[in-house]
């Protein structure tokens, strides 16, 4: 019998205390322990993106990491970005510009698109592409998606 | 899919790391980035017993130079090798290679000590080392030794290093000044594993080729230095006629495999395309320095 593990981490600034399975992958443990089914689950081996987290500041896959891992780790997922009330500018970008059809890719997007924001210029639609390359979209094509990120550059530009 | 059982535990020195290595009787695994075990372990191809979780080990990521050598710790991540100032400095051909390193959440966790003792036969880092005579270091329980990264690769996902071992830190020898470079890849899509690189390092002494190294992935099943080539370039100017050579020479040199993104033969096309136009570009630069 292995031994489960105690761990404590933060998740969309709330705190949490767990105890779990060594081999309980983090992208399982948010959706059935914590029941954040925000992040989506797609391929399971690092290829499609959709499970894309920010862990301590820092985009990752949540199904290429186990849940032990996290312990003490400072986790944002979708669910931080905003509600259906209130969207974050990435969300309302990605609404107005369509960036979205059928949806499972859109949470691992919409964090790999925070995190770009916060890190790059994306000067480019080059720097853009190459930012959201390690996330699959299989029914928009990506056309709408660099646009919507584009329309949040220029606005982050142009000043509040 | 999900991985079978093992345990765990996360080490807090290398000393911890190497005696839980030992303890597992060649059933454990190390856990660094994750980026390559962890689909490993999802897809069940691995079934340690238990996994000794490196990522908390403190001055394992560390990148430092000397006089000579450039030292990158196991932990480096990949995305730190790809914006290190230091590396774009001593090792700009390891800076233009990360570009083609899978995509930015994997680079984030990703590591070069992971990178190296995982293998694959398509990925750009073991080239780097082999392309560059890296030396990696090695600890076990019983002590230290340091492998010399062309005889370290010894096949598809295998490697020198044995069930108690881990890699602790790599020792790449800076590039002298006026050393002309480049590396290029082709991969399906942005970030994928290359269906074919090459990397080219030379210098230029009295109007010829000198210190030629190339340095080759995806066509065999290890990284590959073009030995041939090599000595066809050193000492003569890289004119139409030596490089046609040396790309000839390449091409029949190595035996690709096929699979579902290229046939061999495209393969074998490919490694003598961007050999010439790596040999073009590593000449140019050279002449240029």
């Amino acid at each position: 019998m292995i031994a489960h593990k105690n761990i404590k981490l933060t998740v969309n600034g709330a705190v949490y205390q767990r105890t779990v399975e060594p081999r309980l992958l983090l992208s399982d443990f948010l959706r059935v322990d914590l029941g954040l089914t925000g992040t989506h689950v797609g391929c399971e081996h690092g290829v499609c993106g959709a499970c894309t987290i920010i862990v301590d500041g820092d985009s990752a896959r949540s199904c290429l990491m186990l849940a032990v891992q996290a312990d003490g780790a400072m986790i944002e997922t979708v669910e931080s970005l905003g509600s259906i009330h209130k969207l974050s500018s990435v969300q309302k970008a990605f609404h107005e510009h369509h960036a979205l059809q059928c949806g499972f890719c859109t949470p691992g997007m919409l964090m790999t698109v925070t995190d770009l924001l916060r890190k790059y210029p994306l000067a480019t639609d080059e720097e853009i592409r190459a930012g959201l390359s390690g996330n699959l979209c299989r029914c928009t094509g990506y056309e709408h998606i660099v646009e919507a990120v584009r329309a949040i550059v220029r606005q982050r530009e142009a000043g509040p | 899919m999900k991985p079978a059982a093992f345990d765990y535990v996360a080490a807090e020195t290398l000393d911890e790391a190497v005696s839980a290595l030992a303890r597992a009787g060649g059933d454990g695994k190390i856990l660094a980035g994750g980026q390559s075990l962890v689909p490993m372990l999802n897809f069940r191809l691995l079934r340690p017993s238990i996994l000794i979780d490196i990522n908390r080990i403190r001055d394992l990521g560390h990148v430092d130079a000397t006089a000579d050598v450039v030292r990158i710790g196991a932990l480096t991540r990949h995305h730190a090798l790809e914006t290190s100032p230091l590396i774009k400095a001593h090792l700009p051909i390891m800076t233009a290679a990360m570009q083609h390193v899978a995509h930015l959440a994997v680079r984030n966790r990703g590591t070069i000590g992971g990178s190296l003792s995982h293998a694959d036969p398509a990925a750009e880092l073991p080239m780097m080392a082999v392309l560059l005579d890296a030396k990696i270091k090695i600890r076990s329980l019983h002590g230290r030794r340091v492998a010399e990264a062309r005889c370290f690769f010894t096949g598809s996902l295998t490697t020198d290093l044995k069930d108690d071992e881990i890699v602790t830190d790599v020792e790449f020898p800076r590039l002298l000044p006026n050393t002309g470079w480049a590396f290029e890849e082709v991969a399906r899509r942005a970030g994928d594993f290359a269906l074919a690189a090459v990397g080219v390092t030379m210098s230029v002494h009295n109007g010829t080729a000198d210190r030629v190294r190339i340095g080759m992935t995806g066509v065999g099943e290890t990284p590959l230095r073009a030995s041939e080539a090599e000595g066809l370039l050193a000492g003569k100017a890289v004119d139409a006629q030596a490089l046609e050579a040396a790309a000839s020479a390449i091409e029949a040199a190595v035996e690709p495999n096929t699979d579902l993104h290229a046939s061999a033969d495209y393969r074998r096309f490919l490694v003598g395309a961007l050999a010439r136009r790596a040999i073009s570009v590593a000449w140019q630069r050279a002449c240029g320095a």
